[in-house]
C-alpha cells in the first residue's frame, strides 16, 4: 500500500522539479501513444513541445531577410500566452489566499463585455488615448462580476466556487444576447458579431510582422508586481497567512473577509483585462466564442506555475506551447486535434500528481491492519 | 554547439517533408472531421483530391479552428510550410485568409462561402437553394397536415435563403402550405436538433428540413413515423423509413478542378457560385416517395440545373406584403447573397 | 402539453443521471469538474460496444464502466495523491473531450442497426396521462429510480450516514472510525459511472450516433444542477426537470405563447406577433436557472443550520489520514 507521509518542510527542490518530471512522463506516456497510432514518437513530440522553440534557435542560422518570418511562431506562443498568464497571476493570489475563484471565464467574458461596451459606443475617430480607459473598463468589468461571489461570500457564506461558476454561464448568456442582439453589426450579413474595434481600441503590435502586442508587457510588469507584493509586502504576507492558517491570520489582526475582497477583486480584475486585451488585439469585435475557456485553463496554468505569478508566467507558456504544437502536429503529422487534448491532460494529470512529492514522501507500506 | 544543433534540426525538418509531392494542398476546418456535416463533406473533397492525384499532391488539415484569431495563425502556418493551395472552409476566416494572402503571394487561396476576393484569392460556394427549391417541391406535394418544419441554425443570408427557396417551391404545389421556423442558435448539438424536430413535430409538422448538420433531426423523424430529408451528405443509414432524398454538398468536384488548375498553371482568382449543374450540390437517390412525386422531383432538378427554371422568380413578396422580385423576374445574385427577408409562407421570427 | 412534457423528460434525462452521480460525489465532500469528459467517454465507449454487439444494455453498462473509469483516474490524483480538485476534473474534462474524439474517429457517420427499444412491456396507455407517464424507454424510469435510490440511500441507509458524515466533517468522519479516502473513492466512481450513463443515453437512446463533442456542455448544466438543487435528490429530479424545460422552451415559443395569450390577454401586448416568449431573449430565459442557483446558495448559506442540513461542508477539500 502506498502511503504519503508529510514533509517537515515543503521540499523547495521538488517545486522547481515536479513539472519537470511531469513534462518528462507526458513525453513518455505521448510517445508510447504516438507509437501506438503509428507515428514517430520522437518526431512527433519534438514538434508537438519543441518546435515553437525550434524554430527560435533556428534563427541565427537564418538568412537577414527571412529572420523575421521564423520570429512568427515563437511570437504567437507568447500571444497566445498573454491572457492565460494575466489570469493565471491573479489566481495563483486567489488560490493562496484559500480562495478558490473559478468563475475567471466569466470575469474574463465581462472584461470583454464591458471593454466592448466602451469601444462599441465611442464616436468614430476616437483618439488612441482611450485604450487606456477602454482597459480601465475591462478591469472593471471582471472586477464587478468577481465582487458577487466576494460579496455573496463574506456576506452570506456562500461558497465562492459554486457562485463564481454558475456566473460564468451567466456571463456567456450576456455575451451571446448581445451579439445577437443589441450590438449586432447591422452590416454583418446576420453573423452573429459586432462591428470591428475602430484603430483606437486595438492594442499596438510591438514587433513588426508579428502579432506579439503591448500586452506582453502588461502581462510581465503585473505578474513580478503581483511577485513582489507576495513576497516583499504586508498585503502579500496577510494573503498568505489568511490561506495558510486564518486563525493566526486573525490572531495577526488580518481580516479574512477583506482578504477575500481584495483577492476576489484582484483576480477578477485581472481575468477582465485579459478578456479585453484578447478581443482588442487578436478577436477585435465581440463575437459569441472569444476564447472564454482562457479563464478554465488558466486555474491550470496557476497551478503549473506553483501558486507563484512569477511561474504563472513560464506555466501560460507551456500550455500556449502545447495548442500551438497541436496545430503544428495536425500540419505536419495529419495527427487530429483530438490528441492535443490527450495530451493536455496528461501533462496535467502528471502535473497535479507529481505535485503531492513537494509536500509529501511516497513510503511502500504493508497494509495496516485494525 | 547550438548552431549545429540548429543545423541538425533544419535538416529533419527537411527531410519530413522530402518524399517530394508536386503540390501541397491545406485545409481549414470550422468544426471536428467527425461532424457528420459541413466539415465531414470538405473533408470528403479532400479524399476525393487524395484519390484523384495519388503521390501527385499531399493534404492536410487542420480541424476545429475557431473563426478568430486562431484561423490567422493556422493558415499562415499552412502557407509558410509549403502548401501551394489552401482551402479556408468558413466564412469567418474571410479577414485571416485575405491578410495572409497578402504575405504569401505565390499561394493559392480559396475561401468558401465569402465575397472578397484577391489575385491569390479566389471565393467558392454552393447554390444549396437549388436542392432546397427540390425539397421544397417534395414537401408540398407529401405534407398531409400542410406544415412542414424548418429547423434553422443561425439568421445568415445562407439560411434565409435556404427557408424562402424551399418555402416558394412548395406553395408553387401547395398553396396552403406553412413553413414553420426553429432556430437552435447552433450548428451542431444532436441533442438540440432532436429536441427542435420533435417541437415541430408536436406542432403538427409532418415533413422535418434542417440546416444544421447532424442527422439527430433526421433520426427523431423517424422515430416519430414522419418524414424528413438529410442534410450535408446522404443521411438514409439514419431514417430509412424517414429520409425522402438528401441535399449533399459535394465539394470533389470543385475542389478535383482547382488542384487540377494550379498544377497545370492555369489557376486564376474567381468566384465560384455552383450548384446542380456542376455536380456541387447533388440530390441523393429518392426513396420513400411515390412514383409521380418523384417523377416532379427529377424534371425539378434538372429544369433547374438547365436553367429553364429558377427557384427565385417573381412575383415574390415578402411577409409583409411588399413586392421583393417582380413578375416575371428573377433575383439576381446580389440579392440572394444578401438575402434578410421571409417570404408569405414561413412562421417563425426573423431575428434582425 | 403532453407534446412538451415529453421531449423535456427525455432532454432531462441525461442531465439527471449525470447529476445524481455528481451529487452523490459531492455529497462525499468531493468536488468532480470533469463531468464533461466523463459523459463523453461514456458516449463513445457505449456507442463502440453497441455497434460492436448490438446490444443496448451491454452498451450501455460499457458507458457506465467508461465513466467510472474516467472517475478512477480523477480519485487516484485527486484522492490519493491529493492534488486540487478543480484543477484535476477540468484536466479530466480536456483528456476525455479528447480522448473521446480520438477513439470516435471510426464511428462518424454511422447508424446503430435499429436498436430493440427498451420500453417497459406492458406499461403503455393510449390516454395523455399515459403516454406522458408511461411511453418512455427504461432509461428514464432508470434515471429516476436512480434518483428514488439515492434519495433513500442517503436519508435512510448507515451508507448514507457515513457518506454524508465523510463530506460535513472528514475529521470528525475519520475519528469515528470511517475510512475517508475509501467512501470518497466509491462515491466518486459512482459519479463517473452515472456520467458515464447520461453520455451513453444520449449516443446510444437519445440520438443514436457519435458525434465528437455530442454532449455540448450538458455536464456543466449537471454540475450547476447539483448546487440549485442544494444537494437534495428530490430537487435535482424537479430541478433536471426544470433545466430542461427552460433549454427546449425557445422551441415552444409560439404555441406557448398562444397558449398565454388565450390565457391571461394582459401578458400579451402590441400585435399578434410580439407576444410574451418570442420578445424575451431567450438568453434570459437561459440564464435564469443559473441565477436561481445563485439564490439557492444564498438563501441555505446564510443559515448555519439550513448549510448544515443540505451542503456538503468539506467540498473540494483534500484529506489525508492523520496516524
Amino acid at each position: 500500500m502506498i502511503v504519503l507521509e508529510p514533509r517537515p518542510q515543503p521540499s523547495r527542490a521538488l517545486a522547481l522539479l515536479s513539472p519537470v518530471i511531469a513534462i518528462g512522463l507526458t513525453l513518455l506516456a505521448g510517445g508510447i501513444l504516438m507509437a501506438l497510432m503509428g507515428k514517430p514518437p520522437l518526431e512527433a513530440l519534438r514538434i508537438y513541445f519543441f518546435q515553437p522553440f525550434g524554430e527560435l534557435w533556428m534563427w541565427a542560422t537564418l538568412p537577414e531577410g527571412e529572420r523575421e518570418m521564423w520570429l512568427y511562431i515563437p511570437s504567437e506562443v507568447i500571444v497566445k500566452a498573454i491572457p492565460l498568464a494575466l489570469i493565471g497571476a491573479g489566481l495563483a493570489v486567489c488560490f493562496r489566499a484559500n480562495v478558490w475563484n473559478i468563475g475567471a471565464a466569466g470575469q474574463y467574458t465581462m472584461g470583454a463585455v464591458i471593454g466592448g461596451w466602451f469601444a462599441l459606443s465611442a464616436p468614430a475617430d476616437a483618439s488612441g488615448l482611450l485604450l487606456a480607459p477602454y482597459l480601465a473598463a475591462g478591469v472593471l468589468g471582471g472586477m464587478a462580476w468577481a465582487a458577487i461571489p466576494a460579496f455573496l461570500r463574506v456576506r452570506f457564506n456562500a461558497n465562492e466556487i459554486l457562485v463564481s461558476l454558475m456566473l460564468t454561464y451567466v456571463a456567456g448568456y450576456i455575451l451571446d444576447w448581445l451579439v445577437r442582439g443589441p450590438f449586432k453589426d447591422p452590416a454583418g450579413f446576420g453573423f452573429p458579431q459586432s462591428e470591428d474595434f475602430q484603430d483606437a481600441f486595438i492594442m499596438p503590435v510591438l514587433v513588426e510582422g508579428t502579432r506579439l502586442h503591448l500586452g506582453v508587457v502588461l502581462a510581465i510588469v503585473i505578474a513580478v508586481a503581483l511577485w513582489v507584493m507576495m513576497g516583499r509586502t504586508m498585503k502579500g504576507f496577510e494573503v498568505r497567512v489568511i490561506g495558510a492558517a486564518p486563525r493566526a491570520g486573525a490572531f495577526a489582526g488580518f481580516s479574512r473577509n477583506r482578504t477575500i475582497w481584495f483577492v476576489l477583486l484582484l483576480s477578477g480584475g485581472l481575468a477582465g483585462l485579459a478578456g479585453a486585451i484578447e478581443v482588442s488585439a487578436t478577436v477585435q469585435q465581440l463575437q459569441p466564442q472569444i476564447s472564454a475557456e482562457y479563464g478554465f485553463v488558466a486555474i491550470i496554468v496557476a497551478f503549473l506555475g506553483r501558486l507563484n505569478p512569477l511561474g504563472a508566467l513560464l506555466g501560460a507558456v507551456i500550455l500556449a506551447i502545447s495548442y500551438i504544437g497541436g496545430e503544428n502536429a495536425q500540419i505536419l503529422l495529419k495527427l487530429p486535434k483530438a490528441v492535443t487534448g490527450v495530451f493536455q491532460g496528461m501533462l496535467l494529470f502528471f502535473l497535479l500528481g507529481c505535485d503531492t512529492l513537494i509536500r509529501y514522501r511516497i513510503r511502500v507500506m504493508r497494509p495496516a491492519r485494525g | 554547439m547550438i548552431r549545429k544543433f540548429a543545423l541538425a534540426l533544419a535538416g529533419l525538418m527537411m527531410a519530413t517533408g522530402a518524399y517530394a509531392a508536386e503540390l501541397k494542398v491545406g485545409f481549414v476546418y470550422v468544426g471536428p472531421v467527425g461532424d457528420f456535416g459541413w466539415t465531414y463533406q470538405h473533408d470528403q473533397g479532400r479524399l476525393a483530391v487524395e484519390a484523384e492525384f495519388g503521390d501527385r499532391v499531399e493534404t492536410t488539415y487542420v480541424e476545429s479552428v475557431p473563426e478568430g484569431p486562431d484561423a490567422e495563425r493556422v493558415i499562415r502556418q499552412l502557407a509558410a510550410s509549403g502548401h501551394g493551395l489552401i482551402f479556408t472552409t468558413s466564412f469567418g476566416y474571410m479577414d485571416p485568409t485575405l491578410k495572409i494572402a497578402k504575405m504569401f503571394p505565390k499561394v493559392k487561396f480559396e475561401h468558401a462561402t465569402g465575397y472578397r476576393r484577391a489575385d491569390n484569392v479566389s471565393t467558392y460556394s454552393a447554390r444549396f437553394y437549388e436542392g432546397r427549391h427540390v425539397i421544397g417541391l417534395i414537401a408540398g406535394m407529401m405534407t398531409k397536415t400542410n406544415k412542414i418544419g424548418y429547423i434553422a441554425s443561425v439568421p445568415i443570408p445562407e439560411v434565409v435563403r435556404g427557408i424562402n427557396a424551399a418555402t416558394l417551391a412548395a406553395r408553387a404545389v401547395n398553396p396552403d402550405v406553412t413553413i414553420q421556423v426553429i432556430w437552435v442558435n447552433s450548428w451542431y448539438d444532436p441533442g438540440k436538433e432532436a429536441t427542435a424536430a420533435k417541437a415541430l413535430i408536436a406542432q403538427g409538422a409532418d415533413i422535418i428540413m434542417q440546416h444544421t448538420d447532424s442527422p439527430a433531426a433526421l433520426q427523431a423523424a423517424e422515430i416519430a413515423g414522419v418524414l424528413a430529408f438529410g442534410q450535408a451528405s446522404n443521411m438514409i443509414k439514419f431514417g430509412p423509413n424517414a429520409q425522402l432524398t438528401a441535399i449533399i454538398d459535394d465539394w470533389s468536384p470543385y475542389y478535383i478542378a482547382r488542384v487540377r488548375a494550379v498544377l497545370d498553371g492555369t489557376w486564376t482568382s474567381e468566384d465560384s457560385w455552383k450548384g446542380l449543374a456542376a455536380g456541387e450540390v447533388v440530390m441523393a437517390p429518392y426513396t420513400n416517395l411515390p412514383d409521380d412525386v418523384v417523377a416532379t422531383a427529377e424534371k425539378a432538378a434538372a429544369d433547374v440545373a438547365s436553367g429553364a427554371v429558377h427557384p427565385f422568380t417573381g412575383p415574390i413578396r415578402d411577409r409583409d406584403g411588399t413586392e421583393r422580385i417582380a413578375a416575371g423576374a428573377v433575383a439576381d445574385d446580389g440579392m440572394m447573397l444578401g438575402m434578410d427577408w421571409f417570404v408569405e409562407g414561413v412562421q417563425g421570427d426573423l431575428p434582425k | 402539453m403532453e407534446n412538451f412534457i415529453i421531449p423535456m423528460i427525455i432532454a432531462a434525462t441525461p442531465l439527471l443521471l449525470a447529476a445524481i452521480g455528481e451529487l452523490v460525489t459531492e455529497r462525499s465532500g468531493v468536488l468532480n469538474l470533469g463531468i464533461e469528459g466523463m459523459m463523453l467517454m461514456g458516449a463513445v465507449v457505449a456507442f463502440a460496444v453497441a455497434n460492436a454487439t448490438g446490444s443496448t444494455p451491454l452498451a450501455i453498462l460499457a458507458g457506465a464502466g467508461a465513466g467510472a473509469a474516467m472517475a478512477l483516474i480523477f480519485s487516484v490524483i485527486a484522492l490519493s495523491l491529493l492534488a486540487n480538485q478543480p484543477a484535476t476534473g477540468l484536466a479530466l474534462t480536456i483528456f476525455g473531450i479528447g480522448a473521446s474524439g480520438l477513439i470516435g474517429q471510426g464511428f462518424v457517420g454511422i447508424a446503430l442497426e435499429p436498436l430493440s427499444k427498451l420500453s417497459i412491456p406492458y406499461l403503455s396507455d393510449s390516454t395523455a396521462l399515459g403516454r406522458i407517464l408511461l411511453s418512455h424507454d427504461a432509461m428514464v424510469y432508470l434515471a429516476l429510480a436512480l434518483a428514488a435510490g439515492v434519495a433513500w440511500f442517503l436519508y435512510s441507509a448507515r451508507g448514507g450516514l457515513a457518506l454524508r458524515a465523510v463530506g460535513d466533517n472528514h475529521e470528525s468522519a475519520h475519528a469515528l472510525g470511517y475510512n475517508v479516502v475509501a467512501i470518497r473513492y466509491l462515491a466518486t466512481l459512482f459519479g463517473g459511472a452515472c456520467a458515464g450513463l447520461g453520455g451513453a443515453y444520449l449516443s446510444v437512446v437519445d440520438t443514436p450516433m457519435w458525434g465528437e463533442n455530442m454532449t455540448a456542455g450538458r455536464g456543466w448544466i449537471a454540475l450547476a444542477l447539483v448546487v440549485f438543487a442544494t444537494w437534495r435528490p428530490g430537487r435535482l429530479v424537479a430541478g433536471a426537470y426544470l433545466f430542461a424545460a427552460v433549454s427546449i422552451l425557445p422551441f415552444y415559443a409560439q404555441a406557448v405563447d398562444t397558449f398565454l395569450c388565450g390565457r391571461a390577454p394582459l401578458l400579451c401586448f402590441g400585435d399578434s406577433e410580439d407576444k410574451l416568449l418570442t420578445l424575451l431573449p431567450s438568453q434570459f430565459l437561459a440564464m435564469a436557472p443559473y441565477l436561481a442557483t445563485i439564490l439557492a446558495l444564498v438563501i441555505i448559506s446564510r443559515d448555519v443550520n439550513l448549510t448544515k442540513a443540505n451542503a456538503p461542508a468539506c467540498i473540494g477539500r483534500p484529506f489525508r489520514a492523520e496516524r
